[in-house]
């Protein structure tokens, strides 16, 4: 049984972690991730869990709280966003590196300076090579949906590592939306409880965080590489389990209109949501053209994307960060690196939109998909980069 | 007071490390290991005791040990606490566990000390030592905030017009005692049975407590390494380091030093002090001196003993 809920973003996050059972929260509040925190501690004071909210003095210590717990068998949840997450980002490679499998809700939000509360992915990009499997949402439903899936992908002991869930700062993350939500049981049954192979317990004593010199380092960075890469089993068979449980089809990459699409937008979270309505429009004009959104960025689901390019004619991939001094935005470089390592010739060009919270509008997604529509034809890249909706 | 029949003959922290001859990391952490009551888990912030202790694939601790980073000993600490709390409510834990935050200066005074008050002011139970070596010794000896005034590290290095560093120590016991906390204290490894007794004391309390030791380091403070426990007793005969108690705000001086040496007698077997006792900078000693007496004043008034 389920049943709809008006729920914001953060709220539809919040709602799945405490009905995942969750042993530990340690956070810290930062806007747009703020709700999250406050609906949570609601939780705790009334009860309704048995989780230690540990309401740590920084993010720092959040996430470092969040190893040590993780390391003792808990199962873990922090949240944050911006600032928040760059204060983090030394103990997000340790999180990593010590298969801590950490569940953590990030509300995109803009890095200072200039200081600004509002979204784009700066700080999730600047996050990007941390080893944590990053998932991006286009609505609360997702965020609810992928959230109850993170614990289980985490905690599997084929993979034992942390999971970022991304979703727009106040485009979703303050956005009430009715959000279809499991029983609790049937929830509790879906993620079980952790089962942890290691863990800090004096019975069976580890010593965790010992120092690699130039004899093991490298090792052990190479595990790391191809423990993410194995995620995928994973991701797949836990995405195909809960489309049994809700009926809801999840996988790498979400794609519309690409059975016969010409040009595409290939972008993350909430804007996708905008491309597809602007693309309906167009394609009931006669026009070809599609979305394509990777879920899952991290790691980069190569194949899933190269299916889904199909014939396609020319692709624009939207960046909502800035990558200083770079040829491409970061998910322009990693589409471009990844067509060229399949031998794929397609006429890409990228487009660096929304920093800061700019609106994304319908006006900007048709212009990008005539402009794509015009490459398609015409086989030529005007710009490989641009920027859209900035007075310059 | 523990006696020394009393303490276990088994060593959970083993030889095969690579701390120096004469570290005084490694006898805090031997000592702290024979005063456990139960099962007890170890973090550790990055520093000496942590590269030195666990040269993977080797390790010395034979419990449990957790190093995550260098200014969240307490913060990780806060995180198993939790975990432990958290998986009890729900039956899947059954045991009852100590944890101890091992940190130096430079992880405790300077980078740590956020993460150290906001664990202290959130109540968690833990034990954290911080051994003071009193300088960044683990790269290669810089100055921290618990680097006493004078003293000859790369970073204050003892120069023809600044003679080592300008500041002074900070108060790490007095900013934890402000916190409200249970319990705690200041020692010295020279005298065993009082830190030993300490740290029992300080894993008894329910909430957090502190010890805050000093820790000689013949490489960073320039002395001999067969005098780590000499200096040790130094610094405390001098009243350079006083040993005292606080229980929940209210102080105790553990060890009265009614004829106290001149600090001269603590400074000298040390290279890093060397400089002031060129006729240039002498009166510095007088200053280091003047420093010790206020302190021990300030710190007898608190204990009521003035």
């Amino acid at each position: 049984m389920s049943k709809i809920m008006g729920l914001t973003g953060d709220g539809a996050i919040a709602y799945a972690v405490k009905q995942s059972s969750v042993d530990v929260v340690a956070a810290y509040p930062i806007t747009p991730q703020t709700l999250i925190v406050e609906e949570f501690s609601e939780f705790v004071h009334n009860g309704e869990v048995h989780t230690e909210f540990v309401c740590v003095e920084s993010e720092h210590s959040a996430m470092s709280a969040c190893v040590g717990a993780s390391l003792t068998g808990a199962r873990v949840f922090t949240a944050t966003a911006s600032q928040g997450l760059a204060l983090m980002h030394e103990i997000m490679y340790i999180a990593s590196s010590l298969r801590c499998p950490i569940v953590m809700g990030v509300v995109n939000r803009a890095l200072s300076a200039p200081i600004n509360i509002h979204c784009d992915h700066s700080d999730m990009m600047g996050s990007r090579d941390c080893g944590w499997i990053q998932i991006y949402g286009e609505n609360a439903q997702e965020a609810y949906d992928w959230v109850v899936q993170a614990f289980k992908i985490a905690e599997d002991p084929s993979v034992l590592l942390p999971v970022t869930m991304n979703i727009d700062g106040f485009i979703l993350s303050h956005s009430l939306e009715g959000v279809e939500v499991l029983d609790d049981e049937d929830v509790k049954r879906f993620v079980t409880t952790r089962k942890p192979v290691l863990r800090v317990d004096p019975d069976k004593p580890i010593t965790v965080g010992a120092l690699c010199l130039t004899d093991y380092y490298f090792e052990t960075k190479r595990q790391q590489f191809e423990a993410l890469e194995e995620t995928t089993k994973v991701i797949d068979r836990v995405n195909k389990e809960y489309k049994i449980l809700t009926g809801r089809r999840y996988g790498f990459v979400d794609s519309y209109g690409l059975e016969d699409a010409e040009a595409a937008i290939l972008c993350l979270g909430s804007t996708a949501g905008t491309a597809k309505t602007v693309a309906g429009e167009l394609r009931s004009q006669g026009k070809k053209v599609g979305v394509i959104k990777p879920w899952v960025y991290r790691p980069f689901p190569r194949e899933e994307i190269m299916k889904a390019l199909g014939g396609l004619k020319a692709l624009a991939v939207l960046d909502r960060s800035c990558s200083f001094g770079a040829p491409y935005g970061a998910l322009c470089s990693d589409v471009v690196g990844m067509l060229y390592q399949n031998g794929k010739e397609l006429n890409v060009f990228n487009v660096i939109y929304g920093l800061g919270g700019r609106d994304m509008t319908p006006f900007d997604i048709e212009a990008i998909f005539n402009e794509a529509l015009e490459v398609a034809e015409t086989g030529l890249v005007k710009e490989p980069l641009k920027f859209i909706g900035v007075r310059e | 007071m523990v006696r020394l029949k009393d303490l276990t003959t088994e060593e959970m922290f083993t030889s095969g490390h690579r701390l120096c001859a004469g570290c005084g990391a490694g006898i805090v952490a031997r000592m702290t290991l024979k005063a456990l009551r139960r099962p007890t888990v170890i973090t550790n912030a990055t520093g000496c005791m942590e590269v030195a202790s666990t040269i993977y694939p080797f390790t010395s601790w034979k419990i449990p040990w957790v190093h995550v980073a260098f200014e969240n000993a307490a913060a990780v600490a806060s995180g198993i606490e939790a975990a432990y709390k958290a998986m009890t409510k729900r039956n899947a834990w059954d045991k009852q566990v100590d944890i101890i935050a091992f940190a130096g200066d430079g992880g405790t005074f300077d980078i740590g000390i956020q993460a150290v008050s906001g664990a202290l002011e959130r109540g968690h139970d833990f034990l954290y030592i911080c051994y003071d070596n009193e300088a960044y010794m683990n790269t290669g000896i810089q100055r921290s905030g618990a680097t006493p005034h004078g003293a000859a590290t790369t970073t204050s290095p003892a120069g023809e017009v600044i003679p080592g560093k300008p500041e002074f120590k900070k108060d790490f016991i007095g900013i934890c005692a402000a916190h409200g906390i249970e319990f705690a204290a200041t020692a010295s490894p020279a005298y065993w049975n009082d830190y030993i007794t300490k740290v029992q004391r300080g894993l008894e309390v329910e909430g957090p407590a502190v010890i805050h030791v000093f820790s000689p380091c013949p490489l960073g403070m320039r002395h001999d390494s067969e005098k780590s426990i000499e200096l040790a007793k130094l610094a405390v005969q001098t009243r350079y380091w006083p040993v005292y108690e606080v229980n929940k705000g209210k102080y105790k001086l553990n060890m009265k030093v009614p004829k106290p040496k001149p600090v001269i007698d603590f400074l000298k077997p040390q290279g890093r002090f060397r400089h002031l006792f060129r006729p240039k900078f002498q009166h510095e000693l007088e200053v280091i001196q003047r420093w010790v007496d206020e302190n021990w004043k300030r710190i007898t008034e608190l204990c009521g003993e003035a």
